[in-house]
């Protein structure tokens, strides 16, 4: 089977297409960034070496980085042709998780804000 | 990837790999990660739903405890490594299965589970721990949410554990055909899949909950 | 805790007679109808080429078998409100009492739509897709199998509350705290839960199988514009499954933990918050509907281009519209809840999304239009639901498109207006798309095609019916009338609710002619045989087969060169009076039939009435039961079994030969 044939052909999600050494390569480097990347969160978490409130949103930038490592590395998500139709997939699935998330996180506070008591009290009467 | 035996059927003269519908139907080292991979998919909205009810409800504690009270950092650190040492592990795994070496698979995927069963040890006691201090999930709406989410994941990874068992059995009794194999590459799927929810989970619920 | 959990005699409901009755007359018919199909010998045939089938076909038979069963049943209650409606005004109480006038439209809701609508689309789109695609099956047909059997599993558990326990009185979506253990301690709303949890994961195995099948496995040639609407419609539905529904098993889990193990998601104490039930209950109901309704166009255009003789208009606009469709429906669900308090920008943001979407759905009306528009148009039955679709459906979704309008939904949000715009867009859009498909693809299936007249006749009493069952509803719901009413206290209403409930009774003489006209066109078969297979002389693939097909679907996958592969290829042959040259056949490899599905089923029922009853032991029995069933599935080494080619070449030839002389009737007619 020709290298051209092995590149036209539409490759399974998560399986590794290259000879032995790149695959290992592969995984050693992603867990070497997923480790790296790891590291920086908690310690991002646990110094005040961003600013305050910008901590919560490097934590899920970091957050977001590593998921792309595992895309990536472990899951040999890439951005070729025969790859397609599994960026696609992952692309719908990431649209919906994210209208899901921040629709409901959007809708459930002003829910919450106009349930007609001021903050204070609403914590309150959540903690009674 | 292989264009091993065609799939369902296909007895058509042309070629048989696809990129787009032009030369017939997919061969099923194809077919079936890709179905796997959708229902994956699935499984990360359904997370993003919990992840969703726990946003929501995350201040919720109805006077008792809270997120900075009961969470030790060190303890996810460790569940963390666990959890991705043994993903990295599952890679491993696959590309001695791909070349058949039955032994080298075999001692992969049993440190796969090993970590994945650390993991799941620690999580365990973790919930264990703060049910005993009270912090059950029937204390409040967050604690609920808490377990939920937690507990969801964890349930995922004892489901794979299973799953892994029932593999390596599989591998161990027939030897490493073409159905067996992709049977594999789905649970590596699954199981970086696990991971990748964990970082979610360790982010969101356990760093960004305790900050001060 | 006693052996059999809360599980007592009490639960029989030997002091209510309708219930009873009810539950009598059904198990005897079923019973009845078991010893028949026994004394006719049929249970090894059922067993072996339906039970155990993994073909696509076969699945899809069943499906809609399930579906046109569970109509009966939730007709039955529908028929049940209206007769209520209509009696209990002013003085009179009827003869259904709150208790149970509850769980009756409890359960008309959810039985139509999880076990009517859902099954019948998936029943359409598991038999049509792979012959629409040039291809021999799905992508995973023993799952395909399982698929189904789950849905029956929730179909009977839900069927099983009538006469064992009660079934929910909170609606279909059983919103907390209604349905929280506090206010719902009984068994109802447990059954609600569980039957749709077992039957939610069939329904997500099929969108995987579906979208791993219309993206992977087509017939060589068939690139992704030259796939027919219907498979188009299909994928986005199917799309829309695998994200909707996880939302949806979420929902329900939660409200499962509050009822079972105490949680406090929902509750009103503990901080639990029931709001958050609305919202991620609905961020699945809204695609749902979406879910049911894109098929349905599908099915729609399928027919108005075969019954035009002419090619759908505006076929890339139709993709478009379908993929958009698919993505907005995801950006709406807060109508369902305008008025539960997200304040005016919120509202403002989904309402202009709300009727942002009907621009799509109009561009599919005008190219439906457009595509009659210079045809030879064929009244036909299917075209008659076809044109009664066109003009119910847009005026349920104008009222759509008014209840979008945050300000004007504040007056009519769950009031009969609203009942009778989804009712609207239900029947004209999703049943009318059904009966039109049922009578299209009948023959395909069976051999035969129905009794026409019959079928026209069904159609008026659908279309009458419909319009005088629920016009009233929208003036009612004007004058303040709310869903759900037990009583009525303005006696001015009653006229309005008399003509309802005559509406009613029309469309219940529609599906009793329904069934005429099938038993009718059985005994009459041979005056209405299908003998070359394409009987509508139609435009896609399906119709390239006998009818009904063979197992495999077709001797040799057909080449795709351009958009309407069978038509083209049709044209050919009549031109040069001749088939085209006759291929290589092969031994075929089709997958074995397996019990996997149903014994799956078997003990998911079982796991699933022991939770509901709290009989624990069971539960885990049923449990480890599905799990070792699985592992013996997974052990096995035989997947497929080979047709020799003999057999293939010889039913190729059959096919060859009919069509031959079709040919020649043709061109000797021109």
């Amino acid at each position: 089977m020709t290298e051209d044939e092995t590149d036209l052909i539409d490759v399974a999600p998560g399986a590794p297409h290259n000879n032995i050494m790149s695959e290992v390569v592969s995984y050693v480097v992603g867990l070497g960034l997923a480790l790296l990347l790891t590291g920086i969160s908690f310690w991002v978490a646990s110094t005040s070496v961003l600013w305050g409130p910008g901590i919560a949103t490097g934590l899920i930038v970091l957050a977001i980085a590593q998921m792309g490592v595992h895309l990536v590395f472990f899951l040999h998500i890439t951005s070729g042709p025969d790859n397609t139709n599994n960026v696609l997939a992952l692309a719908f699935g990431v649209l919906i998780v994210f209208l899901v998330m921040i629709g409901t996180i959007w809708i459930m506070s002003h829910m919450n804000a106009n349930m007609g008591v001021s903050p204070e009290l609403m914590n309150l009467q959540m903690q009674h | 990837m292989t264009t091993e035996a065609a799939t369902i059927g296909l007895t058509h003269g042309g070629s048989e790999d696809t990129g787009l519908g032009h030369r017939g139907p997919e061969s099923k080292s194809i077919v079936v990660p890709y179905g796997f991979w959708l229902f994956v998919l699935s499984d990360m909205v359904l997370f993003s739903a919990l992840f969703a009810t726990y946003a929501t409800l995350v201040h919720a504690t109805d006077g008792g405890p809270t997120t900075n009270q009961l969470f030790d950092r060190n303890l996810v650190a460790i569940e963390t490594i666990a959890l991705l040492v043994s993903s990295f592990i599952c890679g491993l795994a696959i590309i001695a299965a791909k070349r058949s070496s039955m032994l080298w698979t075999q001692v992969w995927l049993l440190l796969t589970g090993l970590l994945g069963a650390v993991f799941l040890f620690i999580e365990l006691y973790e919930f264990a721990k703060m049910i005993a201090e009270g912090a059950g999930p029937q204390r409040s709406a967050f604690l609920s949410a808490f377990f939920t989410l937690v507990g969801c994941h964890g349930a995922h990874v004892t489901a794979g554990l299973l799953w892994l068992g029932t593999m390596m059995a599989q591998i161990w009794a027939k030897g490493f055909r073409q159905h067996i194999l992709r049977r594999l590459l789905c649970f590596s799927i699954f199981w970086h899949a696990l991971d990748i929810i964990w970082v979610a989970i360790f982010t969101i619920v356990y760093l960004i909950g305790t900050l001060p | 805790m006693t052996l059999f959990g809360r599980l007592t005699w009490g639960a029989i409901p030997f002091h209510d007679p309708i219930p009873l009755i009810t539950s009598m007359v059904m198990l005897l018919a079923i019973a009845a109808i078991a010893v028949w199909v026994w004394r006719k010998g049929w249970w090894p045939y059922l067993w072996n080429e339906y039970i155990m089938s993994t073909d696509h076909k076969r699945i899809g038979i069943m499906y809609i078998v399930l579906g046109l069963l569970m109509l009966v049943r939730g007709f039955a209650d529908a028929i049940m409100m209206r007769a209520q409606q209509s009696l209990a005004i002013g003085a009179s109480q009827g003869y259904l009492p709150p208790e149970h006038y509850n769980q009756i439209f409890s359960a008309h809701g959810t039985i139509m739509i999880f076990f009517v609508a859902m099954p019948l689309v998936i029943g359409f789109m598991n038999f049509v897709v792979p012959l629409q695609l040039g291809v021999r099956d799905v992508a995973f047909p023993t799952m395909n199998n399982v698929s189904f059997w789950l849905t029956a599993s929730g179909a009977l558990l839900i069927n099983l509350s009538l006469f064992i326990g009660e079934f929910a009185r909170t609606g279909w979506l059983a919103f907390p705290p209604l349905s929280e253990t506090e206010f719902s301690p009984g068994v109802g709303v447990d059954y609600y839960l569980v039957a749709l949890q077992i039957s939610g994961v069939g329904t997500v195995l099929t969108a995987v199988n579906f979208v791993t099948t219309i993206l992977k496995i087509r017939a060589p040639g068939m690139s992704y514009l030259r796939m027919p609407v219907f498979c188009w419609t299909s994928l986005a539905a199917n799309l829309l499954i695998l994200a909707a529904f996880p939302v949806l098993t979420v929902s329900l889990a939660l409200l499962m933990l509050d009822r079972y193990l105490g949680f406090h998601f929902f509750t009103n104490d503990g901080g639990g918050n029931s709001m958050l039930y609305m919202n991620l209950i609905w961020v699945w109901g809204h695609p749902e509907v979406y879910i049911l309704i894109l098929p349905a166009f599908g099915i729609y255009s399928e027919v108005a281009a075969t019954f035009s003789g002419k090619p759908l208009f505006g076929y890339r606009s139709m993709v478009f519209a379908t993929l958009a469709i698919c993505i907005i429906s995801f950006c709406v669900w807060l109508h369902h809840f305008f008025t539960m308090g997200a304040g005016a920008d919120v509202n403002a943001v989904f309402g202009i999304a709300s009727m942002i979407i009907g621009i799509p759905t109009g561009v599919k009306i005008y190219n439906w239009l457009f595509t009659m528009y210079g045809g030879r148009v064929r009244f036909n039955v299917p075209m008659y639901y076809l044109i009664g679709f066109m003009l119910t459906f847009v005026i349920g979704g104008l009222t759509g498109v008014l209840l979008a309008i945050p300000p004007v939904d504040f007056v009519v949000h769950n009031t009969l207006f609203l009942v009778a715009h989804f009712h609207q867009v239900i029947i004209g859009g999703v049943v009318f798309a059904i009966m039109a498909g049922y009578t299209y693809w009948f023959p395909k299936a069976f051999g035969f095609t129905l009794d026409e007249r019959l079928g026209k006749a069904v159609f008026w009493c659908w279309f009458i019916g419909f319009h005088l069952a629920f016009m009233p509803l929208y003036v009612l719901g004007f004058w303040g009338g709310t869903r759900r009413l037990q009583h009525i206290s303005d006696p001015t209403w009653a006229p309005w609710l008399h003509v309802a409930f005559l509406g009613a009774a029309i469309i219940g003489l529609g599906i009793v002619l329904t069934v005429v006209q099938l038993l009718y066109s059985i005994r009459t078969r041979d005056q209405r045989r299908d003998v070359t297979g394409d009987p509508w002389d139609g435009r896609t693939l399906e119709w390239l087969t006998l009818s009904p097909p063979p197992h495999y679907n077709f001797a040799v996958l057909p080449d795709v060169h351009g958009e309407e592969a069978y038509w083209t290829r049709k044209q050919t042959a009549i031109k040069q009076d001749q088939l085209i040259a006759e291929p290589d056949y092969q031994p075929i490899e089709m997958p074995v039939n397996t019990p996997t599905g149903v014994i799956v089923a078997f003990f998911a029922s079982l796991c699933g009435f022991a939770i509901i009853w709290h009989i624990w032991w069971l539960a885990i029995l049923g449990l480890i039961g599905a799990f070792a069933i699985f592992v013996w599935y997974a052990w096995r080494d035989d997947h497929e079994h080979i047709i020799p080619v003999d057999e293939v070449r010889a039913n190729a030839r059959e096919r060859r030969r009919i069509r031959m002389e079709h040919l020649h009737t043709l061109s000797q007619s021109t």
